[in-house]
């Protein structure tokens, strides 16, 4: 039984081929088998947010999907998503309010919020709390995120 | 933790889906949009053997109008759901619910028949299907049937579905009256302490007809049919009523009291707002 299965999968651009067990989720995946370390795992079970990553261009928990049912589907985290400036805009207010602590759940919430940005450019603060609600942060920075996000909203609204 | 070593299967059509599961028997589970089954797996309260993997079978996604209503394929996700105009046409109920799915990350993978086939007595869509009157159609080894939601939920976690059967779909009549959708919760997309899934025919300032649906309260979906049919006398009336029809069960969040205290208050608030809508 779990006997391995080959899968092929694009990840920041870059075609992936590997051979995994039907249990390996995909934040392990990313992590042990691709060294992309900056999408975190803690709860395993939905609850906490930290392993958000992209699949086929919707966010989604890296610790409840399997890597092997990604056969053929385009998955982006943090790092490439930095690489691209796709989150320049939420890095930037996240820097300049101070919206960090420990960082652990930061790559995630960045993913969250921009989620939250492509579906509505000008959010109330009460939408981004209720979006950043599938993100947990310990250190309790809830209040310098939201400020944050706020922020980067009305930096997007610039763009050209 | 990890999930426990499964095999793993990615059959292409509904037959193949149903070989493998007769094949499987107990110790084969569906996977859809994995959003329960993975952290059960990952909590290892369960263990199968094989897991069929169904997101490459495309005759169960979808959503499509028919003559009195719409369908809706069981692995739509609920994503979709929430942004699609047919069911914002036909079955306004399910776009109001979907926000309250969880979170979008959850929401971009979960699945509507994922969240019917799982019965948690907390989650929104059993009951919108309870309160919209859809048909359940199901395959298995032995063909399809079709079963009303009313009969469909019977507990935590169970449903009318045997373990070789698969959800297929659900074909809902289109809704009638205004929308009466709340749910209160610690935090937004946490479980439900208690919620009000139905729809109110409102006629000079009257609610003719009604169909009040409540979860989170009691051990599953429960249709407040006492309270559905005083609502032509008044709201009060319908909130007295409730004692009729709920028997609420206390969870980390609330008790018995407190979830039977906010059915109330959710009846109370959706209704005036449903007035205020038809006025």
């Amino acid at each position: 039984m779990s006997e391995m299965v080959a899968i092929r999968l694009t990840v920041n651009g870059a075609t992936v081929e590997r051979d995994v067990q039907p249990r390996l989720n995909l934040v392990d995946f990313l992590r042990d088998e691709l060294g992309l370390t900056a999408t975190h795992w803690s709860c395993e079970h939905g609850a906490c947010g930290a392993c958000t990553v992209r699949v086929n261009g919707e966010i989604v928990r890296g610790c409840l999907i399997f890597a092997v049912q990604l056969d053929g589907a385009t998955v982006e985290t943090i790092e490439g998503l930095t690489d691209s400036g796709a989150l320049a805009e939420l890095q930037a207010a996240f820097h300049a309010r101070n919206a960090v602590q420990c960082g652990f759940c930061t790559s995630a919430m960045l993913l969250t919020a921009d989620a939250l940005l492509r579906h509505d450019p000008d959010p109330s603060r009460e939408t981004i709390r209720a979006a950043l609600s599938a993100n947990y942060c310990r250190c309790t920075g809830y209040h310098a995120i939201v400020d944050a996000v706020a922020d980067a909203a009305r930096e997007r609204a610039k763009r050209p | 933790m990890k999930a426990p070593p499964f095999s793993y299967a990615r059959p292409r059509t509904l037959d193949a889906v149903l070989k493998l599961l007769a094949e499987g028997g107990g110790d084969a589970r569906l996977l859809a949009g994995g959003q329960s089954l993975v952290p059960a797996l990952n909590m290892r309260l369960l263990e199968p053997k094989l897991l069929i993997d169904i997101n490459g079978v495309s005759e169960l996604s979808g959503i499509s109008e028919s003559r009195n209503g719409i369908r809706i394929g069981a692995l739509t996700r609920q994503a979709v759901l929430g942004v699609s105009e047919i069911v914002a046409r036909r079955a306004p109920l399910l776009t109001a619910a979907v926000p309250f799915i969880a979170h979008e990350a959850i929401r971009s993978r979960g699945t509507f028949g994922g969240s019917l086939a799982q019965a948690d007595p907390a989650a929104e869509l059993p009951a919108c299907v309870v309160a919209l009157d859809a048909q359940l159609e199901i395959a298995g080894p032995r063909g399809r049937r079709c079963v009303p939601a009313r009969e469909f939920f019977k507990g935590v976690y169970e449903t009318a579905l045997a373990r070789d059967e698969v959800l297929v779909a659900a074909e809902i009549p289109a809704q009638r009256g205004e929308t009466l959708f709340l749910e209160l919760a610690r935090r937004h997309g946490d479980y439900a302490m208690a919620g009000l899934a139905g729809w109110a025919a409102v006629q000079q300032g009257r609610v003719a007809e009604a169909r009040l649906v409540f979860f989170g309260t009691d051990i599953r979906a429960i249709e407040a049919k006492t309270a559905s049919a005083a609502l032509a006398t008044s709201v009060e009336a319908a909130i007295a009523a409730l004692d009729h029809d709920l028997t609420p069960v206390a969870d980390l969040n609330a008790s018995a009291a407190m979830k039977r205290h906010l059915a109330g208050a959710l009846l109370r608030r959706a209704c005036a707002a449903a007035m205020a809508r038809a006025a």
